[in-house]
């Protein structure tokens, strides 16, 4: 499954690097196309067919830890008919691999697996037309090594899912095995000869100006170098301590400056933030004129602060700057859209940048890769050597662009019959501005750049997923944002879901109805009805209004809540219960258990999807209950673990989880959506406990 | 330059360090080639780096190399192979307890020290006893599956 792999196997592409090795000092980078088609309309870009039947496939969507790789392979290997282990896999590499877009929004399954499983699909019917027999085992000898030369089919003729054999299965991803024997190389890994360490030393503040550097204060570290661009200032050393050591002894002044409203008081900053437009999202009936009449009334206040993509291990990249063509080996989970942005950025023409995706620490979005390479590729066109990255810690707290802020204001309404008659949501929500995501390392040097913003379709869900006659949802984006934003899991939706879901919540407990009951009323979906039923009968539901009467069990306080969703409102059905207990005394919220029923069409590998959603759900507690970005007027200073505390082993509860399979429908990513009603069913779970209704994230008792 | 000598993974092994503070983590990475323990925090505070040292389980990131002169460490790769894993590992591979697999080797190696001290730990036993490594995606049921699997093993 590896490029090694790939290698061996491949007779269509000679590639000269030795990917998991050194490469030779002398080999040139190829950054242009080896010869391999990647144009996506073409076949022969996806799949490579080899003399001994095995199968390489291509994509520019990325595994980053999802499991996504041996999905693909599933999807292909049941469309062509071979066997899913002769399938090998080559990810976002811009010289090799169509561009399939960026991986993100749960796209790696819809549109990755799906274009990859059309293609498979042409390739058979073409196949079958050269002699090759039904069950593929003469493929290699008939067209291996071969250019199908065809365009992708939209219309060839798909297997039918009640026939699958491989599609549906628990088949193990190959790279968890090497994972666990620590041979993946990751991009922190990752070396090529005459590569130097570098570290960046960014400025204490942001938007701080470099006054001064006294090199004499390094002076007794080996090799280490200076490399300083107006405000960028890096360290490049053939040893990487002594890179390390020399970016935390270097001496510098800077001028400090105090440009941000620090995070103390953050939501009402933002309330009070310039907006630049309103956007109606949702505007049915007249929620205004039915909120008047209406027999119950409430408002409620939600707050989602900043957080970071908090990745284990720090942004890495290793950049071979080279006037003949340069190569960016990086984790980032957009190869292509990297290429694109730094050819513009750095002026290098886009055909001599190649940018090789590797394994790197899960980035939920975009962390500190780019920015990782950006300041890897000015060390290294500075000293003319191949230069690695890494990020230290309080680099990747500190420095990743952030997920957003988001304030919500609801009203709702209830009718004499306790139906929701209106509903009105407000949000404020950092505007977007066009153009890519300033790179830090080119503003410190003073490059000319797009400031763009965006952190992703990071208003939707905003409304009730419930019967109501008058709704309205509008977004206020606002001018301007404290810290710089981009994707973060499930962009958005998790805090809009937070307030939705809490605050039906609200309204369930204001009309004294049992909180299932109340949602299932307004329901007529029966997807949405099934993963409703199943989560909570799951965790053994005791049906009546919350909060609990009688919580008290010990010191402790207990209670039950619950949350659901359509993601996106199109995509997958999540419905997710909790039992918790909290401690009155000390505040401690203690998550018992959590059910999950979790529908997302047609399911290509079970275990895969678990372990995704089990995954979603407890980093979205530790979202939930931990995680705050902190800054100050100056910094951000939320820059460890211990200042940014995530999810802790002994906090973890009892997962279980059930995949609702629909062979007949198809399949959608799920990466994300079962993150979107965590932080509500907790809440609500809390409030039940407790009769405390927390509306603010983390949530403090 | 200084050289320490010790024992990694069953070998006598001497290394040059210009630095005696210099964390064995960057030892282990850069003189030995030795790429499964991870940097993640610097700070001892995510168990990224976890090798174990006498039998103890260790932070190679706050563990100057001079400390270890004498000694003898063991690294995710001195358990087992892709082809031969250890039981643990191979109860990692069995549960697929990994996602983007960063903190992999730091569980695995925080829980083999553990599994040395307490052969079947219960539940709460590994919790605790893995309570200072994190994993940000959220692997945490599947690693404790997988511990408590190899206990049992």
């Amino acid at each position: 499954m590896n490029r090694r792999d790939f290698l061996r196997t491949s007779s269509v592409v000679v590639v000269s690097f030795a990917f998991d090795g050194v490469m030779p000092e002398t080999a040139a980078p190829q950054t242009t196309n080896p010869g391999k088609p990647i144009d996506p309309r073409e076949v022969d870009s996806f799949l490579a067919i080899h003399a001994d039947g095995a199968v390489t496939i291509y994509t520019s969507k990325v595994d980053v830890g999802t499991g996504l790789n041996i999905a693909m392979a599933q999807m292909v290997a049941e469309e062509l008919g071979i066997p899913v282990d002769r399938i090998s896999v080559v990810e976002g590499d811009t010289a090799l691999t169509p561009d399939q877009g960026g991986t993100g929004g749960s796209t790696g399954i819809t549109r990755g697996g799906v274009e990859l499983r059309q293609a498979a699909a042409t390739a058979r019917q073409a196949l079958l037309k050269l002699g090759v027999n039904a069950d593929m085992t003469n493929v290699g000898a008939i067209a291996g090594g071969k250019r199908l030369d065809l365009k992708v089919d939209p219309k060839a003729p798909l297997k039918n899912p009640s026939s699958y054999t491989v599609v549906g299965k628990p088949v193990l991803r190959p790279e968890v095995r090497k994972k666990c024997t620590g041979t993946t190389v990751f991009v922190q890994d990752f070396s090529v000869a005459g590569m130097l360490h570098g570290r960046v030393i960014r400025p204490p503040s942001i938007g701080a100006k470099l006054i001064s550097v006294d090199e004499a204060s390094i002076r007794s570290i080996p090799d280490a170098r200076i490399v300083r661009i107006q405000n960028f200032l890096g360290i490049v050393a053939n040893d990487e301590w002594a890179a390390v050591r020399a970016a935390k002894s270097l001496k510098t002044t800077w001028s400090e400056s105090q440009t941000l409203p620090g995070s103390d008081m953050l939501d009402r900053h933002v309330r009070a933030s310039a907006v630049e437009r309103d956007e109606t999202l949702v505007n049915r009936g007249d929620p205004a004129a039915a909120l008047a009449v209406t027999a119950k009334q409430l408002s409620a206040t939600y707050w989602w602060p900043f957080q970071s993509h908090a990745s284990l291990g720090p942004s890495c990249a290793t950049v071979d700057f080279r006037p003949e063509g340069t190569t960016i080996w990086s984790a980032s989970q957009g190869p292509h859209g990297l290429r694109a942005n730094f050819a513009r950025v750095f002026g290098i023409a886009e055909d001599k940048l190649r940018v090789i995706f590797l394994d790197g620490s899960g980035s939920y979005g975009s962390n500190g890769n780019d920015d990782a390479a950006a300041d890897a590729l000015l060390l290294s066109r500075a000293v003319g050597k191949p230069v690695r990255v890494q990020w230290m810690r309080e680099d990747e707290h500190g420095w990743d662009p952030k997920g957003p802020p988001q304030l919500l204001e609801i009203r709702g309404g209830l009718d004499a019959e306790n139906r929701i008659a209106a509903w009105d949501t407000q949000m404020w929500l950092p505007g977007n501005v066009q153009g890519s995501r300033p790179l830090l390392a080119a503003d410190d040097a003073g490059i000319p750049q797009p400031h763009g913003r965006g952190a992703g379709q990071i208003s939707q869900n905003g409304d009730p997923p419930y019967a109501a006659p008058n709704v309205r949802v509008v977004v206020h984006w606002l001018k301007d944002t404290p810290l710089r934003l981009s994707n973060l899991r499930a962009p958005g939706k998790i805090a809009n879901v937070f307030a939705v879901e809490s605050f039906t919540d609200e309204l369930a407990a204001a009309a004294a109805i049992d909180p299932v009951e109340f949602r299932l009323r307004g329901l007529t979906d029966p997807r949405a009805v099934d993963v409703i039923k199943r989560a909570t009968e799951m965790i053994g539901w005791e049906a009546r209004p919350s909060p609990n009467s009688r919580p008290q069990q010990g010191n402790l306080r207990v209670g039950r809540g619950m949350a659901y969703v359509r993601y996106k409102q199109m995509e997958n059905y999540v419905a997710m219960a909790m039992d918790v207990a909290v401690d009155r005394s000390t505040g401690k919220v203690n998550v018992r258990r959590i059910t999950c029923a979790h529908d997302c069409g047609l399911v290509i590998n079970p275990d895969g999807l678990r372990n995704q959603i089990e995954g979603c759900i407890l980093q979205t507690l530790g979202r939930t209950l931990h995680e705050e970005t902190t800054f100050d007027r100056s910094r951000v200073t939320s820059v460890d673990w211990k200042s940014y505390p995530i999810l802790s082993f002994p906090e973890v509860p009892t997962v279980e989880v059930a995949l609702i399979d629909r062979p007949m429908l198809p399949p959608m990513g799920a990466g994300e959506a079962a993150t979107a009603p965590v932080a509500a069913a907790l809440a609500n779970a809390v409030f039940d406990a407790t009769g405390m209704r927390l509306r603010r994230v983390p949530l403090k008792l | 330059m200084p050289k320490y000598t010790f024992r990694v993974n069953g070998r006598a092994v001497s290394a040059d360090s210009w630095d005696p503070a210099q964390p064995l983590l960057y030892v282990l990475r850069n003189s030995l080639g030795l790429h499964a323990v991870k940097f993640g925090c610097g700070l001892g505070q995510c168990g990224a780096c976890t090798v174990i040292i006498d039998g103890r389980a260790a932070r190679s990131c706050s563990t100057p190399v001079s400390q270890v002169a004498g000694r003898s460490v063991t690294t995710l790769e001195g358990l087992g192979t892709p082809e031969k894993p250890d039981k643990l590992q191979a109860a990692f591979i069995t549960e697929q307890a990994a996602q983007c697999g960063y903190c992999t080797n730091g569980m695995i190696m925080s829980a083999k020290a553990l599994l040395t001290r307490t052969p079947n730990p219960t539940s709460e036993q590994v919790k605790q006893g893995l309570g200072g490594n994190l994993c940000r995606c959220g692997t945490y049921t599947r690693i404790l599956s997988a511990v408590l699997r190899a206990g049992k093993a």
